[in-house]
């Protein structure tokens, strides 16, 4: 007769159980996340499956990424004017408003308050699924989770993100420009001069190429939270919030990252 | 051969071992009832048996087959011959009676949606629900109701192997007793076989062929078997093992000796 292994308490074990650990979980997380591409190669959801989390992830965001792309315009305006004033420089106000935007602000705040809105909700749902045992349902039923569940998800993240950035993007030069225009009196034509003039086609493109792995991460790590959610309302509570945290902190990981490179692509490109 | 087998089977989550080298084997046609107290690990063995799970020691068998032998695709599409009815009825809280029911056959199935729609009708009414629940959300329903509807949904595939996970629990008695006239009218109508997870003795008087009982793995000896008892309902109401006799019958004083004891 074959005898399970009894649980050990020994310091030795516990320090083992510490470095394993977050090994075991980092190649958890990778497991699933190959999981979730292979089968967007196998088999793309059902459109009556995709288009709602579309609406969830796209439209119902709109509002939220409108107000935070307006008011940090705004107060760039406000926080930039008075720097550029001391340099007589204020002209180029808005070359520091949009340019701040386009490369950096603008990705990067519409992934947080996609994190917050859509990654929070995306863990709680599947959270609540999987301890009510939805997902072992699924299964049963002889649909993949991965497939049913995730893939929707990622693709809504991934393909809607850049269109939100850009929407954060306009709505922040829009409100960048009026206030400074109309409340800080710069002139309208050497607002837009000086941002012609400093802005390429290469910033705004990387902007929205880094929104796109902003969005992929953001989806992996609420499905995955929420799959690894535990029993109760506070198991799927720990899953939104450590979606949040996680999330936020891949983000920065991953501008960082990517500032790296595009700077390095930048130089390749124009010397 | 068996139709469901577990050999030398341990189960672990992270620290906490559930199931220790549980043998345990499942005939065509049995209603074999699995009993036991809360915590001692009935629910992780069906879902070993249904494979949802992987053992962490020992192999389960699927006619004779190791499961872990199978493809994924293999094993999803084997994986239908099994109905299970969740201890939450598990139905899908965004979908209507109606998706939920239809649900397996979407997905499994190029059937039309008029055929579709007349297995689900047909499978609500063998669980005693009229045609006008197809539309509500399970959040729209009774706890007896979500069960038959979960029952419903498990029928829906045409599963050879129906596993009931406390189907009575949290029903009032009339409930569960149409219940498990649901558990025996689906025996009768055709050869299914029946795995029911209950703590329900009148359940398991009313539907059990055989019954296995487990004990929770904290309170045995390193070199005891988890599996304390295996034969009919009378057996186990006459048994001579305290443990058994005490379970089936509700009795505490034992329980209470040790929780004092301890």
């Amino acid at each position: 007769m074959s005898i399970a292994h009894e649980p050990r308490t020994t310091p030795i074990h516990w320090l083992g159980e510490l470095i394993v650990a977050p090994i075991a979980a980092a190649g958890d997380f990778a497991l699933f996340a190959w999981a979730t591409i292979r089968w967007l190669a196998i088999k793309w959801p059902r459109s009556s499956v995709l288009w709602p989390n579309l609406y969830q992830i796209g439209v119902l965001s709109l509002p939220v990424v409108m107000v935070t792309g307006g008011f940090i315009g705004m107060v760039l305006a406000i926080q930039t004017y008075d720097q550029l004033r001391l340099m007589h420089m204020e002209s180029h106000l808005g070359s520091v408003i949009n340019l701040a935007l386009v490369k950096e602000l603008g990705p990067v705040l519409a992934a947080t308050m996609l994190a917050g809105r859509v990654g929070s909700a995306i863990a709680a749902e599947l959270g609540t699924m999987r301890v009510t045992e939805q997902i072992d349902a699924l299964e049963a039923l002889g649909a993949d989770p991965i497939q049913y569940l995730v893939v929707p998800r990622f693709l809504g993240c991934v393909l809607l993100i850049p269109l939100l950035t850009i929407v954060a993007d306009t709505v922040g030069m829009l409100c960048g420009w009026l206030f400074s225009t109309s409340v800080l009196g710069i002139n309208s034509y050497f607002y837009w001069h000086h941002t012609y003039a400093y802005i390429t086609l290469f910033d705004v493109y990387s902007g929205i190429m880094k929104s796109v792995f902003f969005g992929a991460a953001i989806a992996l790590v609420s499905c995955h939270r929420g799959f690894q959610a535990k029993a109760g309302a506070e198991g799927v509570g720990t899953a939104a919030t450590q979606t949040f945290v996680y999330s936020f902190v891949c983000i920065l990981f991953l501008d960082f990252l990517a500032g790296m490179l595009l700077s390095q692509i930048y130089i390749w490109l124009h010397g | 051969m068996p139709l469901l087998e577990l050999k030398n089977v341990s189960r672990q989550f992270k620290r906490q071992h559930v199931l220790r080298d549980i043998n345990l084997q499942v005939h065509s046609g049995e209603t074999l009832v699995l009993i036991g107290e809360s915590g001692c690990g009935k629910s992780v063995t069906t879902k070993l048996l249904a494979g949802m799970l992987n053992p962490t020691h020992g192999d389960v068998f699927w006619e004779g087959t190791n499961v872990s032998s199978f493809s994924a695709e293999d094993l999803r599409r084997k994986r239908l011959k099994i109905g299970y009815l969740f201890q939450s009825a598990a139905l899908f809280d965004s979908m209507t009676v109606y998706e939920n029911v239809a649900f397996g056959l979407h997905q499994n199935t190029d059937l039309k949606e008029r055929q579709i729609r007349d297995i689900v009708s047909s499978r609500l009414v063998d669980v005693g629900l009229s045609i006008d629940v197809s539309r509500k959300k399970p959040s729209e329903l009774s706890g007896g109701m979500r069960k038959r509807v979960g029952l419903a949904r498990a029928l829906a595939i045409a599963p050879d192997i129906i596993i009931y996970d406390e189907p009575t629990t949290g029903l009032d008695p009339v409930m569960s007793d149409v219940i498990n006239e649901l558990i025996l009218t689906i025996r009768d109508r055709r050869p299914v076989t029946s795995i029911v997870v209950t703590h329900d003795m009148h359940t398991v008087r009313k539907v059990a062929d055989r019954i296995v009982m487990l004990y929770p793995l904290a309170r045995l000896q390193p070199d005891e078997s988890q599996v304390i008892f295996e034969g009919t309902s009378d057996e186990a109401f006459h048994a001579e093992d305290a443990r058994v006799y005490s379970f089936v019958h509700g009795d505490a004083s034992q329980r209470l000796q040790e929780l004092n004891a301890a």
